[in-house]
């Protein structure tokens, strides 16, 4: 059939088809108002870390434009540190120093390169600045990026590999099923965060790709279990029975008949597991088995404010804490209502 | 039932040897040769070569797992590369602190989960329902660093309530004096979780006919909610507490670390960051060993409370 006259045929036929799952989803969570709200915020986290990511905004995170601790703006500046806001006068020359000369060539070729322009640093920040006078709203956008795309990109490998395996095990049945339902059980054996401990303890190298992998590679089970029980579900429905009719290949009965038809499970788990990486990337990165230095992440963060809020240096825990608690409770309220438009059954 | 028990033991055996190679692979050929590492910055060939044939790496991979059984077997992994202390005895002295938090908190956790549970189911749909869903999803969406650092600074440091950290040698100090504000703080993070959970297994049961025959007989409502419905409830509510068992033993390795606790999940944490892979390694091994034990644990649990179940 071509496309011109599968284009008719679907017009001719508009008035009878009834509208497929994802519409029907779409339209449940359509009505809800709390899922609407919470999505609006997640694609609004979403919409930062592609600003961030591209460069467009909190790309200059790292000037230390502020005094360091300078306090929030509400709260005015800190008397204690303005002297700090003053550009540093050059040290009185020294007639005995043997490098005079040479500093001198060094100290006009920084001026000529436009570097000796020293800003004043500012006394306050909207919501201030950390230990080297970093802004802490921007620190905290590029921080959520690091955050956000750990577990974006961990909960994607984690159900790849759930649906893989559990396409396998469920489809196949017998020994293919045997074999994975063992490793299932291994893995479950293990807690997961001593799973993950472990791993870490094993890759040497801290990066954000040794975190994906590590969170990846130990979330796979959850997945597997639901996908697995949708195969055996679905391999014996007609749809199935007549792709094998006409002769299609394992392969395609596997990936593209009932893919299709249970990607909505695989879909519910990813929200879920998002959440809970989210959460694991930043004990990570807290423990110092996460992200490397010089990276930020919303658990770096933490860290660092542990130690800034004996000196009672509040913002910056605040900043990090409350856009993570923003994030994980809409995600988590959007994720909820995904599942229930998607299964209204299982309400 | 003896045979039932055997049966099940014997069936762990499977999932053991792969709790066992899997854990062989990641440390022996993941985790690469340790004894550059062991033998410090200025090594020569023939110290690196002393440190592999006694760790056994010279020997062909056969003889290095049977080596690592032997160990698991006989509860004897050497010494722990960073401080030279039997990797058995680090585990035996550590196991007291984290099960001196971990039991007070179970039990507070499930007791006023069912209870929380079973008002809130009770008055489902309503708007204090609602409201207390709600704070729950949020609550369950501060990280649990947040509560640490927050309750440890506010409680401990500022008024003064708690020590800030620290562990003594008596069971009812420990007990009473520094383990309480990390058991009030797991048990603050932990309730949120929790009660959303025993909220779903209790609203299964509530829509059952034996509920409607129980209102239909005049039984007061307190009465089918407390007796009849909690009873049903408690299947998944205890598969649900054992299976986290031994999870908690690890679980609970902020809390440890930030207080001060010497237990098994701070030690978890130093050993992770000094890479002495034996602590990790026996540890592992032996927390899987006892989720397995624990699972078993729980179904034989579910004879006890539901006479149905039927264990063959």
């Amino acid at each position: 059939m071509t496309g011109r006259t599968m284009q008719a045929g679907a017009a001719a036929l508009k008035a009878q088809t009834s509208p497929g799952l994802w519409t029907l989803a779409w339209r449940r969570l359509r009505a809800d108002r709390v899922a609407m709200a919470s999505l609006a915020v997640v694609l609004l986290f979403l919409l930062s870390v592609v600003l961030s990511a591209t460069g467009l905004v909190a790309a200059d995170w790292e000037d230390e434009v502020a005094v360091n601790y300078a306090p929030p703006t509400f709260i005015g500046p800190d008397p204690a540190l303005s002297a700090l806001a003053q550009p540093q006068r050059p040290a009185p020359p020294n007639a005995f120093d043997p490098l005079a000369a040479d500093i001198a060539v060094l100290k006009a070729q920084l001026a000529r390169e436009g570097h000796a322009v020293q800003k004043p640093k500012r006394a306050t920040l909207p919501f201030g600045a950390d230990k080297w006078g970093h802004d802490v709203i921007k620190k905290t956008i590029k921080g959520g990026q690091t955050s956000i795309v750990v577990g974006l990109v961990a909960a994607f490998v984690a159900v790849a590999l759930g649906t893989l395996f559990g396409a396998l095990s469920g489809f196949y049945g017998g020994l293919v099923d045997d074999a994975f339902n063992w490793f299932y059980s291994v893995f479950t054996s293990i807690p997961s965060i001593l799973m993950i401990l472990a791993v870490a303890a094993v890759l040497q190298t801290r990066g954000v790709a040794s975190i994906v992998l590590i969170l990846g590679l130990t979330g796979w089970t959850g997945p597997y279990r639901l996908i697995r029980a949708e195969y055996i579900k679905h391999k014996a429905r007609e749809y199935v029975m007549a792709a094998d009719a006409i002769g299609a290949s394992n392969w395609r009965k596997m990936f593209s008949h009932i893919l299709p038809n249970v990607s909505h499970v695989a879909l519910v788990q990813m929200s879920i597991l998002v959440v809970g990486f989210i959460k694991a990337e930043v004990i990570l990165s807290f423990l110092g088995f996460g992200v490397p230095v010089g990276t930020v992440s919303w658990g770096s963060m933490l860290n660092e404010a542990q130690n800034e809020l004996i000196l009672g240096k509040w913002w910056q825990l605040t900043a990090a804490a409350s856009a993570m608690a923003l994030l994980v409770t809409a995600f988590s309220l959007f994720a909820d209502a995904l599942r229930d438009a998607l299964d209204p059954k299982l309400k | 039932m003896f045979a039932y028990i055997l049966r099940r033991l014997w069936q762990m055996l499977p999932t053991m040897a792969g709790v066992v190679v899997l854990v062989f692979l990641l440390f022996n050929w993941v985790g690469g040769d340790p004894s550059y590492l062991l033998a410090g910055k200025m090594a020569d060939a023939h110290a690196i070569a002393g440190i592999r044939a006694q760790l056994g790496l010279d020997q062909p991979w056969y003889v290095q797992l049977g080596i690592f059984v032997k160990q698991i077997l006989t509860f004897d992994f050497g010494n722990a590369w960073s401080t030279g202390e039997p990797v058995a005895h680090i585990l035996t002295s550590r196991l007291g602190p984290s099960l001196t938090v971990l039991v007070p908190l179970t039990v507070l956790e499930t007791v006023i989960g069912i209870a929380l549970a079973l008002a809130v189911a009770f008055v489902r749909g309503s708007l204090t329902d609602r409201i207390v869903m709600i704070a729950c999803t949020v609550g369950m969406s501060i990280s649990i660093l947040v509560y640490i650092i927050v309750f440890q600074y506010g409680l401990a440091y500022q008024l003064g309530l708690f020590p800030v950290q620290g562990w003594g040698e008596g069971f009812w100090e420990n007990l009473l004096r520094y383990a309480t504000l990390p058991i009030l703080i797991g048990l603050a993070v932990s309730l949120a979780p929790t009660l959303r959970l025993f909220r779903s297994f209790v609203l299964d049961e509530a829509g059952q006919d034996y509920v409607r025959t129980a209102r239909a007989k005049g039984l007061p409502e307190r009465r089918i909610v407390w007796v009849h419905v909690l009873r049903n409830a408690a299947i998944p509510i205890i598969t649900y507490v054992m299976a986290n068992l031994p999870a908690l033993l690890i679980g609970a390795f902020l809390l440890e670390r930030f207080f001060g606790i010497p237990g098994i999940g701070r030690e978890v944490i130093l050993a992770v960051e000094r890479s002495d892979f034996p602590v990790i390694k026996a540890i592992t091994v032996y927390v899987a060993a006892a989720t397995m034990v624990f699972n078993l644990l729980a179904d034989l649990m579910y004879q006890a409370v539901d006479p149905r179940v039927k264990l063959a």
